[in-house]
């Protein structure tokens, strides 16, 4: 589930309170959004995917919250991994195009 | 009664309204805009990332039009599928699809290039997918409301002419008055948490039901999907490589991901929790793997596991009629339902007609997606145009069966929240819905009387909440057709799987229609080809 909207890293641009598909964020007025409906969230990773600066991170359990802490995910290089990973964000390709596609998705 | 006044705060007017953008949605919205059709399109959550396809990678149903390698294509799932699926469909599903992979090319799917720099099409990454078909809706003047699901249809004595719902960011109400309305709101997977799939709860099925639409194969909705216990991925393709064990590493006899899930699942209800390992992937292969399907490693990468070396405990998640194929049941080569001016695409509408009763997951979901959001599009445009003048100033009045009143009337967030878990206890056990008996399905019959009893006649008030009532009663609703047909069906086939009835009975190839509210009614229907593919 959605753990983690990073103070120092949020640039208010609310993307995630549009792109979540479940509504989980709300919109704060001169700050950055909240987490406001954490059991509702999917854990489907697209919030991160659309965060254009690595700022929010999604754990991996769909069933509990867990607790996360950011340094230690940032010092794991797991914060915006999965961005990385997509090959979306500036000068990156995505992974659709990587080589190894061409063999097949299986 | 005369014209209601529309209350609305968003208030449009639209030849074409598509309700849900996943794919097939997008589609249909593409595929009316090209008609010369005013097209909006609303998403219960965001067009772009709502859905099964937005967080996954999916393969597509993508055949070469040459006739050895398109028998083999219809004929992969034909026999699992029950002999369900019929040619002529299947045939039109393979070219559309193939038309529109290659559309895809052309509007900017970044497909990786082969050494001659020619692109070559593969299959899709969602997140990619559905940026590209967000970014074209929008360049074809599609109108998009996000985060805007819709609580009934409108309809006159002529038929369908619209929809209206509260916008969950504002609260505001929305109402799109329109010539033919596009059911595109994906399957249900009944909140289980399979990947992106609790946005699908059925809500379409709800819609069109109200407004008279019935249902196909209502019976093949017990997909099932592997994946770890604590995690959401349930993309199963990598499970071919997978070994299954016991907490003491022994391996589970007969478990696989193919036909080995019910002993997955047996154990698992006697309380003897299941580990897997990706042990037969071959060294050289890995790296494509993870290429392939980056979200499948997330998980893993997160909780600092080696798929490929650990074990992992993994569960079964329901897939209900995303990866089953039961849905609207559709009645000409558009899409169209038995109610003028309703129309079904994707996962919203029956899939038996390509994959029978057997699973649509994996490339053919997909494919289908494409062709009948194409399909459902253009018919649903030329039927609104047709209707000239007789579009304006019709008598529209709102079809949900719960009364919908002023918002401000009393919350029944509480009642809602008691609702959804009893749905998830009926609908979620392997023993009452992967596993069918008929006394089980009749305890679960009673218990889905009651309920549905109790949501007719409890009022939602128009807030930005009343979609989640209206999602249990979606859900309620589906999952009395569900186990209506499938206590219809005393056999197996496909998904099916009656423990009474654990043979498939010649007999029995024919289709399951179901209908009503209040009373279900369940009547067969012939399979249109009587030989297929001789």
């Amino acid at each position: 589930m959605i753990e983690i909207v990073s103070e120092s890293k949020c640039i208010q641009c609310n993307l995630c309170v549009s792109v979540c598909p479940t509504n989980v964020f709300d919109r704060v007025d001169g700050n950055i959004p909240v987490i406001a409906r954490q059991d509702d969230c999917q854990t489907c990773f697209m919030c991160e995917l659309y965060c254009p600066v690595d700022a929010l991170y999604v754990a991996p359990d769909a069933e509990a919250s867990v607790i996360a802490a950011e340094d230690d995910l940032e010092s794991r290089g797991l914060i915006g991994s999965y961005r990385e990973k997509i090959g979306w964000g500036p000068g990156r390709t995505p992974i659709t195009k990587h080589p190894l596609m061409l063999a097949g998705n299986n | 009664m005369g014209i209601e006044q529309s209350q609305a705060a968003v208030s449009l007017e639209a030849d074409v309204l598509v309700i849900g953008g996943g794919p097939s949605g997008v589609w249909a919205a593409l595929s009316a805009a090209n008609e010369g059709a005013r097209v909006v399109l609303a998403d219960k959550g965001f067009c772009g990332s709502s859905g099964a396809t937005a967080p996954s990678g999916t393969g597509v149903w993508y055949v070469q039009p040459d006739a050895q390698l398109r028998y083999e294509a219809k004929m992969s799932r034909y026999e699992m599928g029950g002999r369900l699926a019929e040619d002529s469909w299947m045939n039109r599903v393979l070219d559309k699809a193939f038309e529109r992979m290659h559309n895809l090319a052309d509007w900017g799917y970044p497909f990786p290039v082969d050494e001659t720099g020619k692109q070559v099409v593969r299959g899709l990454q969602g997140p990619e997918y559905m940026k590209l078909m967000r970014k074209l809706a929008l360049k074809a003047k599609v109108k998009i409301l996000d985060h805007s699901p819709a609580l009934e249809l409108l309809a006159d004595d002529h038929g369908v002419g619209g929809a209206r719902g509260v916008r969950t960011q504002s609260g505001e109400p929305w109402e799109v008055r329109a010539g033919a309305v596009v059911i595109a709101t994906g399957g249900c997977a009944f909140l289980s948490k399979a990947l992106g799939c609790n946005v699908l709860t059925g809500d379409g099925y709800l819609l069109a039901a109200e407004a008279g639409a019935e249902m196909s194969g209502m019976e093949f909705s017990n997909a099932y999907a592997i994946s770890p216990s604590f995690s959401s991925v349930t993309k199963t393709a990598y499970y071919r490589y997978a070994s299954f064990y016991y907490e003491d590493g022994t391996i589970v006899e007969g478990a696989g991901s193919q036909r080995g899930r019910s002993v997955i699942a047996r154990n698992l209800l006697q309380g003897r929790q299941v580990y897997a390992r990706l042990d037969q992937a071959p060294e050289d292969i890995i790296p494509r793997l993870r290429v392939g399907q980056t979200n499948f490693f997330l998980p893993f990468d997160r909780h600092g596991i080696d798929p490929f070396k650990d074990l992992f405990p993994v569960t079964l998640r329901l897939e209900g009629t995303v990866r089953g194929t039961g849905g609207i049941h559709i009645v000409d080569e558009n899409c169209a339902t038995i109610v003028p001016g309703l129309y079904a695409a994707g996962d919203a509408a029956t899939r038996e007609l390509i994959c029978g009763g057997f699973t649509g997951g994996g490339s053919h979901n997909a494919a289908w997606a494409m062709s009948s959001g194409s399909f459902s599009g253009r018919g649903a445009a030329e039927y609104a145009l047709a209707l000239g003048v007789n579009a304006t100033n019709r008598n529209l009045r709102g079809l949900s069966s719960t009364p919908l009143v002023d918002r401000g009337a009393a919350s029944h967030a509480a009642k809602t929240a008691e609702r959804v878990q009893e749905i998830k206890d009926v609908t979620h056990p392997y023993d009452r819905n992967l596993f069918r008996t008929e006394s089980v399905l009749d305890d679960s019959l009673n218990r889905l009387d009651a309920l549905w009893k109790d949501i007719r006649e409890t009022p939602v008030a128009r807030d930005g909440q009343a979609y989640k009532a209206r999602e249990s009663a979606a859900m309620t609703a589906t999952t009395r057709w569900m186990y209506h047909s499938a206590k219809r069906r005393t056999e197996t086939r496909g998904m099916h799987k009656r423990v009474d009835y654990p043979a498939l009975d010649a007999g029995q190839r024919f289709r399951l229609i179901s209908s009503g509210l209040d009373d279900i009614k369940v009547r067969t229907a012939k399979v249109a080809e009587e030989v297929v593919l001789v």
